[in-house]
């Protein structure tokens, strides 16, 4: 069960109106290596994990969720207002004729989310650094777009998002030793 | 792009060749984040004041790296 709170993780603010960072954004929306997919593969792959990381699994999951409520927001902020026009020149005439500016799970070349880009083999070790993976491609992908991106107030919640990677590679990384160590069983040589 | 300043960055030069058709770029720079060389975290790590730690996105001081573009002016 999940409760939720009726605010960002962290606040979202967007100065410039510049819809092309929104068609960007798409990419950590419904791209491979985005917030969704992170969200699902993590909550998914709990189940048949050690007894020890499912905790991690579940809360970096449910964070996933929380990341991915941040890009909507600044995708929505960004497009909410934009012209069928303005959306044409920033590359978003496709995603207009389809969706209007509603949002929609895709990357950001427009190709809609699919579930295989997340996997679920059931071996410990080859979910765990999938997710290690998983994390350190998100953080690439918020660097590459915070190269593309000249709003400062936007650049600074992608680089809190950025950080957040970092994190939760780190803990997948302690998860992987923590399940491999046996480090609790008494041994005598 | 000085090398100095950022433990978390890493650069080499890419082979250039003599009939290239762009200028060259100069070194090319890539991100080793904090948790690569880290091993599991040890006790009594520093930590940032409480409403720092909120707006950096993380409690703790080693883990924390800045980005900015190295591409900006």
């Amino acid at each position: 069960m999940w409760s939720y709170e009726k605010k960002l993780m962290y606040p979202v603010k967007v100065s410039t109106c510049n819809p092309t960072l929104a068609k960007y954004l798409m990419e950590q929306y419904g791209g491979a290596d985005g917030e969704l997919a992170a969200a699902l593969r993590y909550l998914n792959q709990r189940y048949t994990i050690p007894d020890k990381v499912i905790g991690l699994l579940t809360d970096i999951g449910t964070e996933e969720f929380a990341h991915l409520e941040m890009i909507a927001t600044m995708i929505y902020k960004l497009t909410k207002d934009a012209t069928p026009d303005q959306l044409r020149e920033a590359g978003l005439a496709e995603h207009y004729v389809s969706h209007d500016s509603a949002l929609f799970y895709n990357n950001a070349a427009g190709v809609p989310f699919t579930a295989s880009y997340i996997q679920a083999k059931g071996d410990p070790i080859a979910d765990l650094y999938e997710d290690i993976a998983a994390e350190e491609k998100a953080r690439a992908t918020y660097q590459w777009i915070i190269d593309q991106s000249d709003d400062p107030d936007l650049n600074d919640g992608l680089r809190f998002l950025r950080e957040r990677e970092i994190i939760h590679a780190q803990r997948f990384k302690e998860a992987v030793m923590l399940i491999s160590d046996d480090r609790d069983q008494k041994k005598v040589f | 792009m000085s090398q100095q300043q950022n433990p978390f960055r890493r650069y080499y030069l890419p082979f250039r060749g003599r009939f290239d058709p762009c200028p060259p770029l100069g070194p090319k720079v890539f991100v080793v984040p904090p948790n690569v060389l880290t091993g599991f975290q040890p006790p009594d790590y520093p930590q940032f004041p409480p409403l720092e730690a909120l707006q950096k996105g993380t409690l703790w001081e080693p883990f924390f790296d800045y980005y900015e573009s190295p591409y900006r002016k």
